[in-house]
């Protein structure tokens, strides 16, 4: 059976390049060909786990084992054990749900792979399966430099995803994701090298089992502290967490989740596996520090998340939360610490996926994730999505009976007792700390619910949107009918949006009057129309609150098309909404998609023996810990 | 004393010689005209190809050949001992056939570059090859004349390489420039040779070795096993093939092929084919072919300080030519004034010589003084990857870009120098190895593109992928495999081997200073990446016509109600969605299937009422270019190649460590 994890990074990776070959370029054959080689990755995740031997969860399975460049003690070398299989299946499912949300239907509403902008599909889907291979390789290698390997591939990828599908500051975004996790590669990568110099071995297995030994401790704090540094940034672990929020944000939803659902996995995975298991020594050492970023980590992603406006913003800083959580687990050094660090790690790429799908979804029906424009009573106005919003958030603040709970709660059990040599009062306040957070948590996360999905519809904000917009307002510009010449009252500030980029406002700079320039297809001018989009301090706006009513709103935007934005076509996400009167609610691949993470959120809340039953015996055989 | 040659041993290098006559000689007598500019194009073809398969038939035969040897009757005979001028060993092989396989594609560059006609095309190819010959001599130079003999080979035709696209300003200037930097460089490298010769009084490099020892215990090993050194009181001993070498008390012992050196108290001993050798007190022994002891040269006087003068001025001389910080800032100036090829040779080629000698000097001749110039090797190293990828960094021309990224990782290379471990070697040589294919397959579609646009800017290359998507995939796989990403996992790989050796040699800080230059480097190389797969969005005014490149036109617009209220003249978008069809639209903004959704041009209306949008369908393929995709594609599938197996160049590169 060790064709298994073989095939699991072989199909994504021969069917992505597959896609070079031009003959694959037929858009409705595009939609099939991704839901298929992700679909039959995961079945083969699925057979992965049905013919898993649990009774041994804690030796690798499906080994397999082949020298690939021995000059560099380079092993292709697979498996999977206890702690990586959940991994690899939530990765499997993750990138198949995303291929569900992006190909059901006909693959042309907001979000979807072949809607008309930004397009290019075909990158797209290749993309996405180069960045599977990756993903799932990180989760299956058993040799610490094809670990590596695995954990870089999915770089360029995710950074392609963001810069070409992304938003409206994409670029600068994905430039920071790209450099800020190469910078922690490199360190991880300086760590590995060091302990091949010191071990004399790649083997993962060979090398915990030694439980450092062959290493002096010295060598074993700065090892560990240079791999931790690099699957820090990765998780990302306060303070190495900057890159998140404007990744998270400027990226497209299928970004967003698998970014959240297992690329946070990765490092901390990496911990886990690698980091502690090798370097016991360094670990006690380390773990305290460990613990108290992770605490920090817990308190300032609740913080800042009170203080969003912006909804996948405040997603992505609830993940440096929870991820503090999962550190906090990982740093104790026992096994139910460890235990619930994975678990933690599997409930939130549940959540977390979810809850982005969900962002996206209402970043497309409203053309911003701007809470105040968002307004509020989403439950009224549509109620199902309103519905999946509240579960999810219900569910990420850790609500006993949801996956979110038993890993957080574990976590701070867990900091109770730390492990023997580590200092219990410190642990101990780390909890009650980590308490408070949680808290918090409930907090940021009931004031958003209140924000967003209660109170009186069409109470939304348009501020920003005509007076204090400047800057914000593009000048619209229908196309195929005459001039009008309506002025525009905001004064529309050239460094704005029009202004986005140089090369354009060198060619509207010949007509000093473009921001007067609005024109109607009728040559009537048009009521000035607000700006939906929201450019890159959405924070810093003003909040006046001008009534305006909901279908108003959507009327006007039925110009947005057409309006003169520059590079706006490719910088907003989705600004091709038709001209309805009305929102649609939950669509059909939405719930497609959905679905399975909502079950599976309840299944694993209810019954959470059934992930822990496979990660204990791993955790014990990787702490050393007699089972 | 007549010297027999082994016309065998310096096949590849004569080769190179006679068909640069043949061309020469041909373009004197044959009419000029495009048929002749393509057969003395394929000629020089087939004389790097036949110079290579020499080569090949040289690492066949497995053996080291040596030629040019000091007469039996001057010196001890036996090929091990005596010392030889040209000799072909596993690491003369590797940089020759690296050499001769970069020049394959750096012929191929040429051949489109000549198919505008602006160049003269038989001084052109004779230089080309005047050039190979020195760069395939180079590397098997065991002797201090014909190192730097062959490196002026390499280096003089440059220079008029440079200058040839005749009335060019910017090529003018790059060649004196070129030339003042390399007549310094040489004219210092030459004071620092003559020092060594003066001090040692031999101008080969086993016998530098020998000649100026070490100030501190010193062991070298390499070759077969069995092989055993001990160098320790000051004493350094050297040996090679399962011999045995000890020195102690400022003795040096070298010894080779099965045999021992014992050196004491500033005795030398030079013991080679199973024979022993044994100096004491101040002698000098050189013992060959089973000879016992053979002594009486008197031994030499050494003064450290000027060995250490030596050195450096060796060094620095080098480091010109490698465009080694601080001996760096003539690279962009003359990458960008030079016509691609010649860019190509000199960041491939010129650069590999450059390394060859230097390893030959550092490692062969001055291994005694490692200690003097490994930590100078680091700081080089350091500094040169620094401020290449800083430089590199604020570039928008393409050629300038990849000349400073060129500085930036001739860092790399030398980073592994610096660790004082013969295996060490191995990483440089198997970085330069990698660093030569993608480099080359970068230049490669850079040369493609300048054929379409004036300047070679980066901004030139928004869109690329969908005007050309091979070109687009081939260059975004070299600058990726440059980066040091997966999926260019030749250049993690060599990334790797390098970050190994300096970890373990202990010199962290080198090792994190070239971390946060990967991450620097990677800043450029992914910006200019993605702009590969960007809309040539913005239509700038009068870059419109450039950015249609050709090809099928498109269509002219309709002046139109509203003036000029026409599309987007961008390439990509339109290119993608002209599988859609709308022939009537003719790459109007709607052709994306959403008819009203007019993009404005930026331009005022009624200014140029129609502008004729040209579409670009790809890159034009006239003959010329024939030839740079050949190129390019064979860069790629090398790049690839060592992508999927590393394994084939670390393998060449064990056989070619030193012995």
């Amino acid at each position: 059976m060790s064709w298994l994890p073989v095939a699991l990074v072989a199909v994504p990776l021969l069917g992505a390049l597959a896609l070079l070959s031009p003959a694959t370029s037929r858009r409705g054959l595009l939609r099939v060909y991704g839901l298929v080689v992700t679909g039959a990755t995961l079945v083969l995740a699925v057979i992965l786990a049905v013919s898993f031997d649990y009774a041994n969860a804690a030796t690798p399975q499906f080994v397999i084992d082949r020298e690939w460049a021995p000059g560099l003690a380079l092993h292709f070398h697979l498996g999977v054990d206890g702690i990586s299989l959940p991994l690899v299946v939530l990765t499997a499912l993750l990138t198949f749900l995303c291929f569900l949300y992006l190909c059901w239907g006909d693959a042309r509403q907001p979000g979807q792979l072949l809607r008309p902008e930004p397009g290019r599909p075909r990158a797209l889907i290749f993309t996405l399966l180069v960045l599977e291979v990756g993903m799932i390789g990180t989760f299956l290698a058993l040799d610490l430099l094809l670990f590596f390997v695995f954990f870089e591939i999915v770089l360029i990828p995710m950074y392609f995803v963001i810069a070409v599908w992304g938003g409206a500051d994409r670029r600068a975004a994905a430039l920071k994701f790209i450099l800020y996790t190469l910078l922690g590669s490199v360190v991880l990568l300086l760590g590995l090298l060091l302990i091949w110099a010191q071990a004399g071995t790649l083997d993962m297995v060979a090398l915990a089992q030694a439980q450092g030994g062959g290493m002096a401790r010295g060598i074993q704090v700065l090892a560990f502290v240079a791999v931790g540094v690099g699957f820090a940034v990765k998780t990302p672990m306060w303070p190495l967490h900057t890159w998140l929020p404007d990744a998270h944000t400027e990226a497209p939803t299928v970004g967003s989740v698998l970014l959240a659902g297992v690329l946070l996995k990765m490092g901390t995975y990496g911990i886990a596996r690698i980091a502690i298991p090798i370097l016991p020594e360094g670990a006690a050492a380390v773990a305290p520090w460990l613990g108290a970023l992770g605490v920090v980590g817990i308190i300032y992603g609740a913080l800042a998340c009170l203080a969003q406006r912006d909804l996948k913003r405040l997603i992505a800083y609830s993940s440096i939360g929870h991820m503090g959580f999962v550190l906090l687990g990982l740093a104790t050094l026992t096994p139910a610490g460890m235990n619930a660090a994975l678990f933690a790690n599997i409930a939130h790429g549940l959540i977390t996926g979810l809850l982005f799908f969900v962002a996206g979804g209402i970043k497309s029906r409203y053309g911003t994730a701007d809470m105040t424009q968002l307004g509020g009573g989403m439950l009224a106005v549509l109620p199902h999505l309103g519905a999946v919003l509240s579960f999810a958030c219900f569910a990420s603040l850790g609500l006993p009976g949801l996956a979110g709970f038993w890993g957080e709660m574990l976590a701070l059990f867990s900091a109770f007792e730390p492990a023997a040599g580590l200092p219990r009062p410190l642990f101990v306040a780390f909890m009650v700390i980590g308490g408070l957070g949680a808290l918090l948590t409930a907090a940021y996360f009931l004031v958003m619910l209140s924000r967003v999905t209660h109170g009186l519809p069409g109470r939304r904000s348009e501020a920003a949107l005509v007076g204090g917009g400047a800057g914000h307002g593009p000048v619209a510009v229908a196309a195929g009918g005459a001039v009008g010449t309506g002025e525009v009252t905001a004064s529309a500030d050239p460094s704005g949006a029009v202004a986005g980029s140089v090369d354009y406002s060198g060619e509207v700079a010949g007509s000093a009057d473009y921001s007067g320039v609005v024109a109607g297809p009728a040559g009537t001018p048009l009521p000035v129309a607000p700006a939906v989009r929201h450019e890159e301090f959405p924070d810093e706006r003003p909040i006046d609150s001008v009534e305006h009513s909901w279908e108003e709103d959507r009327s006007e935007w039925g110009y947005s098309d057409d309006w003169l934005e520059g590079e706006s076509a490719e910088e907003a996400p989705e600004p091709d909404e038709p001209a309805v009167p009305a929102m649609p609610d939950l669509r059909p691949y939405e719930l497609v998609a959905w679905t399975p993470l909502i079950v599976l959120t309840i299944l694993f809340g209810l019954w959470p023996k059934l992930l822990f039953s496979v990660t204990t015996p791993a955790v014990q055989a990787l702490l050393g810990v007699g089972s | 004393m007549i010297q027999s040659i082994d016309y065998f041993a310096i096949a590849p290098p004569l080769v190179l010689a006679l068909v640069a006559g043949l061309v020469l000689l041909l373009d004197a007598f044959l009419k000029p005209g495009p048929k002749v500019t393509t057969a003395l194009g394929l000629i020089t073809l087939a004389g790097v190809l036949v110079a290579g398969a020499f080569l090949i038939a040289q690492a066949l035969r497995g053996e080291t050949l040596a030629t040019f040897c000091v007469p039996g009757d001057l010196a001890a005979s036996g090929p091990a001992g005596r010392p030889c001028s040209f000799v072909v060993d596993p690491f003369t092989l590797i940089f020759a056939g690296l050499v001769l396989a970069a020049a394959v594609v750096v012929v191929l560059l040429s051949m489109t570059e000549l198919s505008g006609g602006r160049i003269p095309v038989g001084e052109w190819y004779f230089l080309l090859l005047c050039t190979l010959v020195g760069a395939v001599t180079l590397p098997a130079s065991r002797d201090l004349i014909m190192l730097v003999v062959a490196l002026e080979l390499v280096s003089l035709p440059v220079f008029a390489l440079t200058a040839l696209r005749r009335y060019d300003g910017r090529s003018s200037e790059a060649a004196v420039k070129l030339f003042l930097v390399s007549i310094v460089s040489t004219a210092v490298m030459l004071f620092g040779v003559s020092l060594l010769y003066g001090m040692s009084g031999t101008v080969y490099l086993t016998q530098l070795a020998v000649a100026l020892g070490g100030g501190e215990g010193q062991a070298a090993m390499a070759g077969g096993g069995g092989a055993a050194a001990l160098g320790g009181g000051g004493g350094s001993a050297v040996l090679g093939g399962g011999a045995q070498a000890i020195a102690v008390s400022g003795g040096q012992a070298l010894a080779a092929g099965g045999s021992q050196a014992i050196a004491a108290n500033g005795g030398q001993v030079l013991a080679a084919s199973g024979s022993q050798g044994l100096a004491a007190g101040g002698s000098q022994a050189i013992a060959v072919d089973g000879a016992g002891l053979l002594a009486g040269v008197p031994g030499v006087e050494v003064s450290p300080s000027v060995v250490a003068v030596g050195v450096v001025l060796v060094v620095a001389g080098f480091a010109f030519k490698i465009a080694a910080v601080p001996f760096h800032a003539w690279a962009a100036d003359v990458y960008q004034g030079a016509p691609i090829p010649v860019a190509a040779l000199l960041s491939v080629i010129s650069k590999a010589s450059g390394f060859a000698g230097l390893m030959l000097v550092l490692l062969v001749a001055l291994g005694g003084q490692v200690g003097l110039w490994a930590p100078m090797v680091a700081i080089i190293a350091a500094l040169t990857m620094t401020v290449g990828n800083l430089l590199a960094m604020r570039q928008r021309s393409a050629v300038r870009l990849l000349a400073w990224s060129s500085v930036a990782q001739s860092g790399y290379i030398l980073a592994p120098l610096a660790v004082q471990r013969p295996e060490a070697v191995q990483a440089a040589i198997a970085y330069l190895v990698i660093y030569a294919a993608m480099n080359l397959g970068a230049f490669a579609v850079v040369m493609m593109v300048s054929r379409h646009v004036e300047r070679n800017e980066l901004d030139d290359y928004r869109g690329l992928a969908y005007r050309s998507p091979a070109a687009a995939l081939t260059l975004a796989f070299s600058l990726i495999c440059l980066a040091g990403l997966p999926p260019g996992l030749a250049g993690l790989f060599a990334k790797i081997v390098v970050f190994r050796e300096i970890v373990q040699g202990g010199l962290g800080w080198l090792a994190l200073v070239m971390a946060v230059n990967t991450v620097i480097g990677l800043y450029y190389y992914v910006v200019w990446t993605a702009r590969l797969f960007t809309p040539a969005a913005e239509a700038v005014p009068g870059r419109g016509a450039r950015a249609g490149a050709g090809a099928d036109p498109g269509g002219t617009l309709p002046g139109g109600d509203r003036g000029s209220a026409k599309s987007e003249s961008e390439p990509g978008r339109v290119g993608t969605a002209g599988n859609e069809g709308e022939p009537g639209r003719g790459g109007t903004a709607g052709s994306e299937g959403e008819p009203g959704r007019a993009r404005a041009s930026g331009r005022l209306p009624g200014e140029d009422g129609a502008v004729e949008v040209r579409v670009a369908g790809g890159l034009p393929r006239d003959g010329g270019t024939v030839a740079v995709w050949v190129a390019a594609g064979l860069a790629l599938v090398v790049a690839v190649l060592f992508s999927v197996a590393p394994q084939l160049v670390l393998d060449a590169v064990t056989l070619g460590a030193f012995r």
